[in-house]
């Protein structure tokens, strides 16, 4: 055989290797997707949302205290965590632009970033679970808070840095201090960009579970006071899927369905956010 | 007056932007401290290489050693990236160069989508949905292929039960693909368009310029992207704790149970009863910490000397 023809096989494997690999991971996608599906549309129902789990081995009850825990702690965290990273990152991108010490945070948040949340949970957990000597779902939402921080700190970096000087320049030779710059042109004409950057971070740390393990812990009854353990979806759906009952892996595949749903349709719109902003430009 | 007023609002804010920031340095500080103060009793107790490379963890005999979760978290990252890093150099590869031009936003979506999958979801199909097709068909079929072969025998010894390194570490895989895929993606499209034509006129085959230009060129962007996932991979707790099983031994074959540092942790953190097992508990988390911000670092460095050559 010639090299040629070597050379040109050698080519055809390689790219129906690099088609076979997306095929794969197309295959992934679509076999985590329709078994979350198949398993769980079954188990939506109103009593999902509308009931308190029953006591094990009864049947029906929903997670109602469950889908209650979530949103508070999440909202608690959302409270906490996105003015902390926004004003952190305007810090970054107006005073401390190029300077030593924002390019230093700015490396750090990136390094937070990905670190693994499970420690975020074991840091909380010294900080205010021992201290206070319970756990509770204001421990829960300061670990989300902490996770959420970094993401939407650098966001709002770099969307603040697309916003053009002259643009302050301007409000500047009306006389406006910084602030009201920063507030009223700056936020304003990067609206969009911070919106997808809080919806990211809020997004990243709503389906979080493992830092809630030992901080929110969990609780098997309706509660909206984050001064105690409180249930979430996430630590809940751990639970009831490592339990031993059949009615619990559906409310637990319920539940997925939910939170599947749920990021989906979130990420659409996020990216419907993204598309419009780079198409505008 | 209302100038007074403006300079005083000025200085608020620009003291909670200051503030802000500082907090987020101050927070991965303040972790490693914590951490490092709250293992102390371990590492007292046990030194640092004796507690790295001893395997038995008992609790009712008050001995620990991190040995098999760090043997378990480094065995799972591994696999992960075994299968990991082909498939996402595939799925960029075929973005880039393959994918009809009308495709290729609704193929790269699809593959970030993956990401944005929480990783309790990952555990729960991996235990329900995957791990039976594992335990049932292709555990058995490896082993009937691997059996005969010498020495590779013994990473396939035991019943396949679907609960094992090797389920982990694929679920593990499908979960940092779209990090590696999306990483690759950038950098492949990164490369001058000049640089590969002038291959294709010197009558170079698309492999052969997929090979000998366009990797070559963004392989630095490539390390970080696989560094990051590693990352990823090394602190992952959810998808992990429904498939591995819990169990404080090494064991070559992939098809045995095992335990990674982070499962470790979310089973036993709330069980632990006394302060030398606590203690242990945050010294295997400050290892895994360390780990993570290591690894971070350099990919971090890597980036950052990446973009200083291209600028």
């Amino acid at each position: 055989m010639d090299r040629i023809k070597k050379r040109k096989i050698a080519n055809k494997i390689a790219l129906s290797l690099s088609v076979f690999a997306a095929c794969l991971g197309l295959f992934w996608l679509v076999f985590i997707i329709l078994s979350v599906l198949q398993k769980g549309f079954s188990a939506i129902n109103w009593s999902l949302f509308l009931k308190d789990p029953a006591p094990p081995g009864f049947s029906g009850g929903g997670l109602r205290s469950a889908f209650v825990g979530q949103g508070i702690i999440t909202v608690i965290a959302s409270i906490v965590g996105i003015p902390i990273g926004i004003m952190g990152g305007t810090f970054l991108a107006e005073y401390g632009r190029n300077s030593k010490f924002s390019k230093l945070v700015s490396d750090i948040a990136d390094i937070m970033i990905s670190l693994p949340s499970i420690v975020v949970g074991t840091f909380v957990y010294s900080i205010m679970v021992r201290p206070m000597g319970h756990f509770s779902g204001y421990a829960g939402a300061v670990a989300l808070a902490i996770i959420m921080i970094p993401t939407i700190l650098r966001t709002t970096e770099e969307m603040l840095n697309l916003v053009p000087w002259e643009l302050r320049e301007a409000a500047f030779a009306l006389g406006a201090p910084y602030y009201k710059v920063i507030k009223d042109v700056v936020y304003r004409s990067a609206a969009a960009g911070l919106f997808t950057g809080v919806l990211l971070g809020v997004a990243r740390v709503a389906t979080e579970t493992a830092p809630l393990l030992f901080t929110s812990f969990n609780n098997p009854f309706f509660t909206i006071n984050p001064n105690q353990p409180m249930p979430s979806l996430t630590v809940t759906i751990y639970q009831y899927a490592m339990g031993p009952y059949e009615e619990w892996h559906k409310l637990a595949w319920g539940a997925s369905f939910v939170i599947v749903a749920t990021v989906l349709f979130l990420s659409l719109i996020g990216r419907f956010l993204i598309n419009r902003r780079f198409s505008k430009r | 007056m209302r100038r007074r007023t403006f300079a005083a609002k000025d200085k608020i804010f620009l003291f909670l932007t200051v503030l802000s920031s500082i907090l987020t340095v101050a927070i991965v500080v303040a972790m490693f401290i914590v951490l490092l103060i709250a293992s102390l009793d371990a590492i007292k107790h046990f030194g640092v290489f004796h507690f790295i490379f001893h395997e038995e963890w008992n609790p009712p005999r008050h001995i620990f050693g991190g040995a098999s979760s760090i043997y378990g978290t480094i065995m799972t990252t591994i696999i992960a990236l075994l299968f990991a890093i082909p498939t996402s150099f595939g799925i960029a590869i075929f973005i880039t160069q393959i994918c009809p031009k009308s495709l290729k936003g609704i193929f790269s979506s699809a593959i970030e989508l993956l990401a944005t999958i929480p990783s309790i979801i990952y555990g729960m199909w991996g235990l329900f949905s995957l791990a039976p097709v594992m335990r049932n068909y292709i555990e058995p079929a490896l082993q009937k292929v691997f059996f005969p072969i010498p020495g590779l025998r013994i990473l396939f010894e035991g019943t396949p039960l679907g609960i094992d390194l090797l389920t982990a570490g694929l679920v593990l895989s499908i979960m940092i693909i779209p990090f590696i895929a999306s990483i690759a993606r950038d950098n492949f499209e990164l490369t001058p368009k000049e640089l590969s034509e002038s291959a294709y006129a010197m009558g170079a085959t698309k492999w052969e310029v997929i090979k000998d230009v366009i990797i070559p060129y963004s392989k630095v962007g490539l390390l970080s992207g696989i560094i990051i996932a590693t990352g990823r991979a090394l602190g992952e707790t959810m998808a992990v704790a429904f498939v591995l099983g819990n169990d404080h031994s090494i064991h070559l074959s992939l098809l045995k149970s095992s335990t990674t540092i982070a499962v470790t942790l979310a089973n036993e953190f709330t069980e632990a009863d006394f302060n030398l097992y606590v203690s242990s508990l945050f010294y295997l988390g400050f290892i895994l910490l360390f780990l993570s911000f290591f690894l971070l670092s350099i990919a971090k460095f890597l980036v950052k000397k990446g973009a200083k050559r291209d600028g």
